[in-house]
């Protein structure tokens, strides 16, 4: 089959490699139809994310056919149209059993790579390092599902493939980011990254009962978007000084909850993405926590910082002083998909969220460096590979 | 971690037992001829390595030998041959076991958890360093290792071992110690406690052994100790996952984009441990 596989930071390249096979009884085949880029594989191709190996298949966030299943697979059949989360759960480990899936205790073969750096496991991830289990990922023709019961999910009649598949990561991990942040009825969210996380996190928070949402970003297309289909206020951060506005617009308040939907690959226009970018380049810290240090800043008295986007390893000066004399709450962690996706795909079919804006770019496998590019310069929202 | 002075073992409780001193964890080699072994061998190994032939690397390897029979103490060919220059003393005899502990919890009652281990048939099947266990009688067990083709392995031979099991209480735990003439000395105890709020069976393993090789055979054994650590650590793991979603997590045998994989092609379950162990180098 066709693959887009990683060949060193920067280089993507589209081979020809075998056909998965079930390799445990509990896993499945499924004939890829729609594969989407993902903000935190940048992470990879731009070299962030360690135990990268030439040849791993790329790609996590996908929807498709099932075409095989093995034969401890109960709840699935040939046939069945399914999107897929892109973290694995066993569903039988204690983390799993209290719909913690993204810490599964099973899922990653390699779990004491990550063990080494953060003392303990999180679940596997496809096509996202070793030090996530080395699964190979969605960019391909076809791709093994393993515990395929617990993450495949049967997308429901007339929703279109389009809009499904980012029930596999961008709407459950923007929905997590909203549901962490323990909305009240009428509480303002700010909310830093419009990109697909960023705009399903919107979403969400009206939809648990945000008044008003105020997102911030700098790509024209991605706030006009955050503004016209998520139905948020936005703010230009390389045009308005964020702590100011989000101050001003709040009352003196500040927003009840703030969410960090970019993560370690945070930019900005002043001096502190130098400091971090410096700090970055001679391995003084692995992250650049602009957002999260902003959002701490910005966050209102007693009020929630909720972190969904992906940070690494190290950080260095956040303001933790703010953060304690203020009180405020910190919740983050990967998406536990498998708990928010059924429901996700009922708000979906009623059109209470709406993701199929999101796709932008639809592309095949060939031109997945392409594609990568596009998305890399942010002058798309997101590129899906039609295999 | 394994720099702190105070076995884990002793903050459990447990690891009372220690290995027996046996096989080519003894000093047959006398302590003049030590140091001439020590001393000739590291000019042989110097001389040969700046030849940098094939002969030259034979010399080496030759060498290499007489360094590590004088600074071990142990020589196979005395051994085979039934020579002993050694001077028996205390120290000698009394040498530090080396000392594993590792935990985890598992999903599921006590008594599955440990009927599941007093099976000791089944231990192979997540213990992916040993290729068969045969219980010989209610105590007695024969234990096979599955060496890889590490250079260790190679210098070690053959590693089979009779263990008995001194200690049982069941559904809580197992004591047991290698009997006289294993290959490596070992000692060990399992015990299964129950996890607080119904989260399942807390697996504690400590592992004793005596390193092979006496002295030198100590410092590079606490070389690889950490290794040995994470394959007991991967070894409870896949026991975890075994009993709580019935197969080992495994990614071998999927797709790349790297070509030797490629041809190589699909491998049976019982090739997986090699495999990993290569990951683990390449990796770290």
């Amino acid at each position: 089959m066709k693959a887009l596989c990683y060949n060193g930071v920067g280089d993507l390249r589209t081979e020809r490699v075998p056909d998965p096979t079930i390799i445990n009884p509990k896993d499945a085949i499924l004939r890829v139809i729609l594969s989407s880029v993902c903000g935190s594989d940048l992470h990879l191709l731009n070299g962030y994310v360690p135990t990268m190996r030439e040849g791993d298949i790329i790609g996590h966030e996908f929807m498709g056919e099932v075409v095989e299943i093995g034969s401890e697979v109960k709840n699935l059949k040939k046939g069945d149209r399914v999107v897929v989360c892109s973290i694995l759960g066993c569903g039988e480990c204690q983390y799993c059993q209290s719909t913690q899936f993204s810490l599964c205790d099973n899922s990653n073969p390699h779990a004491w790579i990550p063990e080494k750096a953060y003392g303990d496991s999180p679940a596997g991830i496809f096509g996202y390092s070793h030090a996530f289990g080395g699964y190979a990922g969605s960019h391909a023709d076809y791709i093994r599902v393993p515990y395929a019961d617990r993450g495949c999910f049967v997308i429901p009649e007339g929703l279109p493939d389009e809009a499904a598949v980012f029930a596999s990561d961008a709407l459950p991990t923007g929905f997590m980011a909203a549901d962490l942040a323990d909305i009240q009825p009428g509480d303002v969210v700010a909310i830093w990254g419009c990109g697909g996380v960023g705009q399903m996190a919107i979403q969400s928070a009206f939809l648990l009962g945000a008044s008003r949402v105020i997102a911030i970003d700098r790509e024209p297309d991605r706030l006009r978007m955050a503004k016209d289909i998520s139905g948020a206020e936005v703010l230009d951060f390389s045009k308005v000084d964020i702590q100011e506005a989000l101050r001003e617009m709040t009352g003196g308040r500040g927003p009840d909850r703030c969410i960090d939907c970019v993560g370690m690959e945070a930019v900005s226009e002043g001096l502190d993405y130098y400091y971090d970018k410096t700090k970055q380049f001679v391995r003084l810290e692995s992250d650049r926590p602009i957002v999260l240090r902003e959002a701490i800043l910005a966050c209102r008295k007693g009020g929630t910082v909720s972190i969904i986007g992906v940070y690494g390893g190290l950080v260095d000066s956040i303001p933790m002083g703010a953060a304690m004399n203020k009180a405020l709450t910190f919740r983050m962690g990967q998406q536990h998909g498998q708990r928010y996706i059924p429901r996700l795909l009922e708000h979906l079919q009623k059109g209470e969220l709406n993701s199929g804006f999101l796709l932008t770019h639809k592309m095949s496998l060939d031109e997945g460096m392409t594609g990568y590019d596009l998305f890399n310069k942010k002058e798309t929202m997101r590129v899906v590979f039609a295999p | 971690m394994a720099n702190k002075k105070q076995p884990v073992s002793s903050v459990l409780g447990m690891g009372q037992v220690e290995p027996d001193t046996s096989g080519s964890s003894q000093i047959n080699v006398g302590n003049t001829e030590r140091i001439w072994s020590v001393a000739g061998g590291a000019l042989l190994a110097t001389y040969g390595l700046r030849r940098g032939s094939f002969s030259g690397l034979v010399l080496a390897t030759l060498g290499g030998f007489m360094v590590y029979r004088g600074a071990s103490g142990y020589c196979p060919m005395n051994q085979a041959v039934g020579r002993n220059t050694a001077e028996p003393t205390a120290e000698d005899k009394s040498m530090d076991s080396i000392e594993i502990a590792k935990s985890l919890t598992i999903n599921k009652p006590r008594k599955e958890v440990y009927a599941y281990w007093r099976q000791l048939e089944n231990l192979p099947r997540f213990m992916f360093h040993l290729s068969e266990v045969r219980q010989l009688d209610n105590k007695r067990s024969h234990w096979v290792a599955k060496l890889s083709d590490s250079l260790l392995a190679k210098t070690l031979g053959t590693v089979e071992w009779d263990a008995e099991i001194l200690e049982e209480v069941k559904n809580e735990r197992l004591v047991w110690k290698s009997v006289a003439d294993a290959r490596i000395d070992n000692a060990g105890e399992v015990r299964f406690v129950d996890a607080p709020n119904g989260q399942g069976t807390e697996v504690h393993a400590v592992i004793k052994y005596r390193p092979p090789a006496g002295q030198l055979g100590g410092a590079i054994m606490k070389l690889f100790n950490p290794a040995f650590e994470q394959m007991i650590k991967q070894d409870l793991r896949r026991f975890k996952q075994l009993l709580e979603t019935g197969e080992i997590t495994t990614i071998e045998g999927q797709p790349s984009g790297r070509k030797s994989e490629q041809q190589s092609g699909k491998k049976p379950v019982s090739e997986h441990a090699k495999v990993d162990e290569k990951h683990e180098s390449a990796m770290l």
